[in-house]
């Protein structure tokens, strides 16, 4: 156990879930007093990682050692008792907690009944925020900060245990480039007191701004850990990607037909605001943006599951009101939630119930359901997109999630829509059924349907899109031409840049 | 652990979990265990007395719970939906407090039956604004109504009974379709139809979705909230339909008709298996459950158990059935 030896070893570390194995044979070894930047596309495995290191998950094989001890992490708490944190990527709190509470919140060493002395913890907290040299007044509510703030919040908390190790799950992705620079200067010094920063993130010029090391991951495996300097941006991509994004591409704009979608000044006060755009047949355009910017709100607006309370909706050129769902269905519109578990599936009912929810005129012409039509219908389904299950009868909530979301695809298919609205659609899916989801977007768009596609992976934006519009805090910033469009380019419109800004905030 | 391993491990170990085995699917469920339940509540009831040999000595003294048991049929599917009522014994007392004022009032016994009937969709009604359009929780809502039905009731007829109804009215208890009473055949006719219409239905269908799961029956099209507006429309009609049957047995009305029924038609969908949460039970279930409370207070009251001794073992009962439902489908959820 000597002084220049890693602070965290790896070894081995393989992670599945439901049998899906997400992580294989991972080793790495963390330095103290380094920042290491985690890289890799969405599903790559490296948050996965990070939240073993955090005591999140247990790897399923592997060994970590501390500082040269082998330890065993088999919760946050003894995380947070051997000093290592980890910031969650989109900050997790107590809304109606003031800050300073919040600050304390986790902390280990509190008598459960002991008195709370609130002058000493609002001092703390002030201590807290000052070296973050954020003004933040620590008596107000969670609630009312923006996401920057709460993150800022989040650093602080991580300051107070004083911690020998800090996980930053993409840190930067709703902060503003002033607040980015804010945070640089104190990842910095937390790497000169010695302390060993983990940096997630998808921005490369910020990796190369403050990482020392860097590892790529890759579909669950470890590419390559480097020194940043050693590596350009392009070797560094081809490393994450591992293959030409170039794959999907099988179609041209060619085919692209009339306006089928048309939105004028679509408004929800406080949700959005002033959203226009079209989507025409045989187009794919993507919507992009950094969570929390609105975009699933318009898709819900224009399904009617929350309705704008002004702007105007046309089908086919002709104006439309969408007061719910169905109203949304019997104009061919279908939509593909982002919350897979929650406003997708039936859990405990059987795939072939789920396949069908939204066609109840086909399998009911007359009110009663025909069983042999609902399980033709269902196979069909499954067969035509490979869902793979043991029986359509049972319940969908023993499919693995990429089944589960090709079931819900199917479900929409079956409706015969025109124009098809898809939110993370790929979200927490294995990445070879990703691929054939691609394809199957591909397909749809190539048979003339239109489809408005909301992701946050600006690859499968990039790759998939023919067009890509930008939503940042309500609005819509950019409309980018497929040939134009860059993860920079979408990046650079996606970020706010109106100072500070109030996301969560109750306005309007 | 080797480091040296092929390059590309299968990444899929397993796409899907196995089902369960056939037979697990079809024994193991709320509806068995109220099944068994009731077979050995008759068997120890006959080994009490050798009345309980007799069906129809069964099929008479069920004709007080029966008219629970119909309001419960009802009742099941509203918690299946995931909602709850909990005012419909109330509004047995209103509407059919309304009937007797009515009738007092010099109105035929039709139209004063229409009166009660029409009652009985406005409380529905009522129920259903603040829970569909106000979205309020129908637990509220609905301990709100119960006390307020009741209140009406004892304002408009105050503390005395109303009665002296013409004698084709009274007693419907007693008329026989065979051996079988006219409430209880009532009973076994609704419990067929609506048995077929949470089973064969495309509404039964949705039905099960919205209480599995209200956010993506929303998000699949299904009229959410037209539907449970109509089943709380439905509670309440059926609850004047049990009022005027309580009515004929009884003979009068009076504000405290029916009173603490609500808890009884709870117990009645509870004991046949029906999950509290929603999206889960049957109508078979809480028709053998009906049976299954008629044998037993029937059975305690003729060996001679005190009153409050039956109170005991019905409490434990419900906590027994409710434990056996949520451990049946905690296992079913894998």
């Amino acid at each position: 156990m000597s002084a220049t030896g890693p602070l965290v070893s790896a070894r081995g570390i393989s992670k599945s879930f439901g049998g899906v194995e997400v992580l294989r044979n991972v080793d790495l070894d963390l330095m103290p007093g380094e920042v290491h930047a985690l890289l890799g596309e969405n599903g790559a495995g490296k948050s996965t990682f990070s939240k073993i290191l955090a005591g999140v998950h247990k790897p399923t094989r592997g060994t970590l050692s501390l500082a040269g001890q082998p330890v065993e992490i088999p919760s946050p708490i003894a995380a947070q008792r051997l000093g290592i944190t980890l910031i969650h990527q989109e900050p997790i709190s107590f809304p109606d907690l003031s800050v300073a509470e919040n600050l304390v919140i986790g902390q280990v060493g509190a008598r459960p009944l002991g008195r709370v002395r609130w002058a000493a913890l609002a001092q703390e907290a002030k201590r807290l925020m000052a070296l973050l040299d954020v003004p933040i007044d620590v008596t107000k509510p969670m609630r009312g900060l923006s996401i920057a703030d709460q993150q800022m919040v989040e650093i602080a908390r991580a300051l107070a245990s004083d911690s020998r190790l800090i996980i930053m799950d993409e840190p930067t992705a709703a902060l503003t480039p002033k607040e980015v620079e804010t945070l640089f200067k104190i990842v910095r010094r937390l790497r000169e007191e010695g302390r060993t920063i983990v940096f997630i993130s998808h921005r490369l010029e910020e990796v190369r701004a403050i990482c020392d090391r860097v590892s790529i991951f890759r579909d669950g495996d470890r590419i390559e850990t480097a020194w940043t300097a050693d590596l350009s941006d392009a070797e560094i991509i081809r490393r994450m990607i591992g293959r030409p994004v170039a794959d999907y591409l099988h179609r041209g704009t060619s085919h692209v037909g009339a306006v089928a979608l048309s939105v004028r000044d679509l408004t929800l006060p406080g949700r959005f605001e002033g959203i226009s755009f079209d989507v025409r047949k045989g187009e794919i355009v993507g919507l992009g943006g950094l969570v929390g910017a609105g975009r699933t709100d318009v898709a819900r607006a224009i399904f009617g599951v929350a309705p704008a309370s002004s702007g105007t909706i046309s089908v086919d050129g002709k104006p439309v009101t969408i007061n719910e769902p169905s109203d949304a269905i019997a104009l061919r519109i279908a939509f593909v939630p982002e919350d897979r578990a929650i406003a997708g599936i039936f859990r405990s009912l059987p795939v072939e119930t789920n396949i069908t929810a939204a066609v109840p005129e086909k399998i009911a012409p007359r009110g009663i359901i025909r069983r042999a039509t609902e399980k033709l219908l269902a196979s069909q389904s499954v067969e035509k997109l490979s869902i793979r299950l043991a029986s359509v009868r049972q319940p969908i909530g023993e499919l693995s999630g990429g089944n589960q979301q090709k079931a819900i695809l199917a479900r929409w298919l079956l409706s015969d829509p025109e124009i098809l609205i898809l939110d993370e659609p790929t979200r927490g899916i294995d990445i070879g059924v990703k691929a054939e989801f691609y394809d199957m977007i591909g397909e749809l768009a190539a048979s003339g349907r239109a489809i408005l596609l909301i992701s946050s992976e600006l690859p499968e934006l990039l790759a998939l899109s023919d067009r890509i519009l930008v939503m940042s805090e309500g609005r819509l910033t950019a409309d980018i031409p497929r040939a134009e469009a860059s993860q920079e380019a979408i990046m650079f419109a996606a970020v706010p840049r109106s100072g500070r800004h109030t996301v969560s905030g109750a306005a309007a | 652990m080797s480091t040296i391993e092929s390059p590309r491990p299968a990444v899929i170990l397993r796409e899907a979990a196995k089902p369960r085995p056939r037979w697990q699917v079809i024994l193991v469920r709320p509806e068995t265990v109220t099944f068994l339940l009731l077979i050995i509540a008759t068997i120890v009831a006959t080994r009490l007395s050798p009345f309980f040999a007799d069906l129809g000595f069964i099929l008479e003294s069920s004709t007080y719970y029966v008219e629970f048991a119909i309001v419960a049929l009802v009742l099941t599917i509203v918690i299946i939906s995931g909602e709850i009522d909990l005012s419909p014994a109330a509004q047995m007392a209103l509407s059919a407090c309304l009937f007797g004022t009515a009738y007092r009032a010099g109105a035929p016994i039709p139209v004063a039956i229409l009166v009660s009937l029409v009652s009985g969709l406005a409380m529905g009604a009522f129920n259903a604004f603040f829970i569909t359009v106000l979205r309020l929780p129908s637990i509220i809502v609905t301990i709100g109504t119960l006390i307020l039905y009741r209140g009406l009731a004892q304002v408009l007829a105050g503390d005395k009974s109303i009665g002296s109804f013409p004698g084709w009215f009274v007693g419907i208890d007693y008329r026989m379709i065979g051996i079988v009473p006219v409430p209880v055949m009532i009973f076994i006719i609704a419990s067929v139809l609506l048995g077929l219409f949470l089973g064969i239905t495309i509404l039964g269908r949705q039905i099960y979705q919205i209480g599995t799961s209200e956010v993506a029956a929303i998000h699949a099209g299904i009229r959410v909230r037209r539907i449970k507006f109509g089943l709380f429309l439905a509670s309440g009609l059926t609850s004047s339909i049990a009022g005027l049957l309580t009515a004929s047995r009884l003979g009068s009305v009076r504000y405290d008709l029916a009173s603490g029924g609500e808890l009884t038609m709870v117990l009645i969908v509870m004991l046949g298996g029906t999950y509290i949460f929603g999206g889960r039970g049957s109508i078979l279930g809480t028709f053998l459950a009906a049976w299954l409370l008629v044998i037993i207070a029937t059975g305690m009251t003729v060996a001679n158990i005190a009153i409050n001794a039956q109170l005991t073992v019905m409490g434990l009962l419900l906590i027994v059935s409710i434990i056996a439902t949520n451990a049946i489908y905690a296992r079913s959820q894998r």
